[in-house]
């Protein structure tokens, strides 16, 4: 039997039309599309909509963002030229008898792309206070557990268990694995660094990755992980990529490390400080010690001194010295007065040679006395006529008589 | 004195103490010399745990009830 008996059914051009927008407006692939493409022929219309093409090497597509979308969707300025994700749903605008793609969303492709939502995120989260200093905790001061977020396969790892081990081998570490790239890794470093407060034994959590492109670090950029970091009870220190690379998960950490091996490397003092402590305290108590012997010692000495000081003995050699002096200074005091006599006497006995009348006598003068009795004879009145008188001068006497008496004017 | 359980903060803490009160110079010889004997033996265990020292590393997993299991852990 013939489907058609009076041939294939003749179609309007309104019927193809309203079919085609059925068969497109069905399609699962073709609602909620995201397609990639270059952007050319951007026309912004007063009216708020906006009309360009999206292609490719060989192929290309209308599409329309309407007002109401574009502000819906915090899309940025669109230009020909850009690589652009595009979102929304492809039907058939049977008026123009256009095929169209009715946009929802466009987002840049590529590194562009990444940059805008790496800015996106950071002023949203900025603007809530996650970045604040004020939030930002200090390292803790007793260290017992070092807790890290990474991958087991990776040479971060490695290098982080190298430093720990060398600068502080007190402590216990708590490793929480997780991817660190691909799709799962957001979702899973917020699950690794949540695992760890629950644990709740860490005094510090190290997220470390070592380094790569921004596509290799992006899961560091998501929210999820963010948050994870945000709200961990335990401290949180990122090293993450190289000095240069920042994610925002370095922004929100409580300390920021440039690579994984320096977040180790800040996350722990260093033992070899802790040997110094130990060798200048032992000085210490050797010093303290010595000082008081020492001192002990001075004590005693000093009290045999004083000791040796009152001893009877000394006070007897004291005294036999004092004894000593005094004898010299009585000898000394002899002398000199014995001196002083003898002077005395010598000076008197001069005095008395001078005054001797022998001398008077050897310049001419006698001395008359009478011969009778030896008184001497001062004056005329004393002697009679033809007394005998007798004359001593300087070597001898002989007598005389007085003759006629004659008084000296 | 039982030294044997302290952990290195501690031991540390009490040769600081040790220090302190020798320096403050009131003691009696005989207290001196202990307080000193003390105080070497504390730095000694200082040195000790120091020296003995190594890094545990375990492992944090989850188990299917949903409950934290710990694993020794190896650097491969």
């Amino acid at each position: 039997m013939k489907l058609f008996p009076d041939g294939p059914p003749v179609f309007s051009v309104t019927e193809i039309a309203r079919y085609l927008k059925e068969a497109l407006d069905t399609d699962e692939l073709l609602q909620d599309a995201r397609i990639s493409g270059e952007i050319s022929g951007c026309r912004a219309y007063p009216s708020g909509h906006c009309y360009f093409t999206l292609k490719d090497a060989q192929a290309q597509l209308s599409c329309v963002f309407f007002k109401g979308a574009r502000q819906h969707s915090a899309a940025p300025e669109l230009r020909d030229g850009m690589a652009v994700v595009v979102s929304g749903n492809i039907s058939f605008f049977g008026r123009d008898g256009k095929l169209q793609l009715y946009v929802d969303h466009v987002e840049l492709a590529g590194e562009g792309a990444l940059f805008l939502r790496f800015a996106q995120l950071k002023a949203r989260l900025e603007a809530e206070g996650l970045f604040d200093a004020e939030r930002k905790r200090p390292p803790p001061s007793q260290l017992k557990a070092i807790g890290i977020v990474t991958s087991p396969e990776a040479a971060a790892l490695r290098d982080m268990v190298r430093v720990l081990r060398t600068r502080y081998p007190l402590a216990a570490v708590f490793f929480s694995p997780t991817p660190v790239q691909g799709a799962e890794a957001p979702a899973a470093i917020a699950a690794a660094i949540d695992l760890l407060n629950q644990h709740g034994e860490a005094d510090v959590i190290i997220v470390g990755r070592g380094g790569g492109s921004i596509e290799e670090l992006w899961a560091f950029n998501e929210e999820v992980v963010a948050r994870a970091i945000a709200g961990s009870r335990i401290p949180v220190i990122s090293g993450v990529g190289h000095e240069t690379d920042f994610t925002i998960a370095d922004f929100v950490a409580d300390q920021r490390a440039s690579t994984p091996t320096a977040a180790a490397t800040a996350a722990v003092p260093n033992i070899a400080d802790f040997r110094l402590h130990i060798l200048d305290k032992q000085r210490m108590l050797v010093m303290t010690m010595q000082a008081c012997l020492d001192d002990l010692a001075e004590t005693l000495q000093h009290a045999e001194r004083e000791l040796w000081r009152a001893h009877p003995q000394s006070l007897l050699d004291a005294r036999h010295q004092s004894l000593d002096d005094e004898v010299a200074l009585l000898q000394d005091r002899f002398k000199y007065i014995l001196a002083l006599r003898q002077e005395r006497l010598s000076s008197l006995e001069m005095r008395l040679e001078t005054l001797s009348p022998m001398r008077t006598i050897a310049r001419g003068y006698a001395i008359v006395r009478r011969e009778s009795d030896g008184s001497l004879v001062t004056s005329v009145q004393q002697v009679s006529a033809n007394e005998v008188l007798t004359i001593q001068i300087s070597d001898g006497t002989f007598p005389v008589t007085v003759g006629a008496r004659q008084i000296a004017p | 004195m039982n030294t044997d359980t302290l952990s290195y903060e501690e031991a540390f803490a009490k040769l600081e103490e040790t220090v302190a009160a020798l320096r403050d110079g009131q003691m009696p010889l005989e207290q001196a010399l202990r307080c000193y004997e003390e105080g070497i033996k504390l730095a000694q265990y200082c040195n000790t745990i120091l020296q003995k020292a190594e890094l545990r590393m375990q492992k944090l997993g989850m188990d299917e009830h949903g409950d934290i299991v710990l694993q020794p852990f190896e650097l491969s």
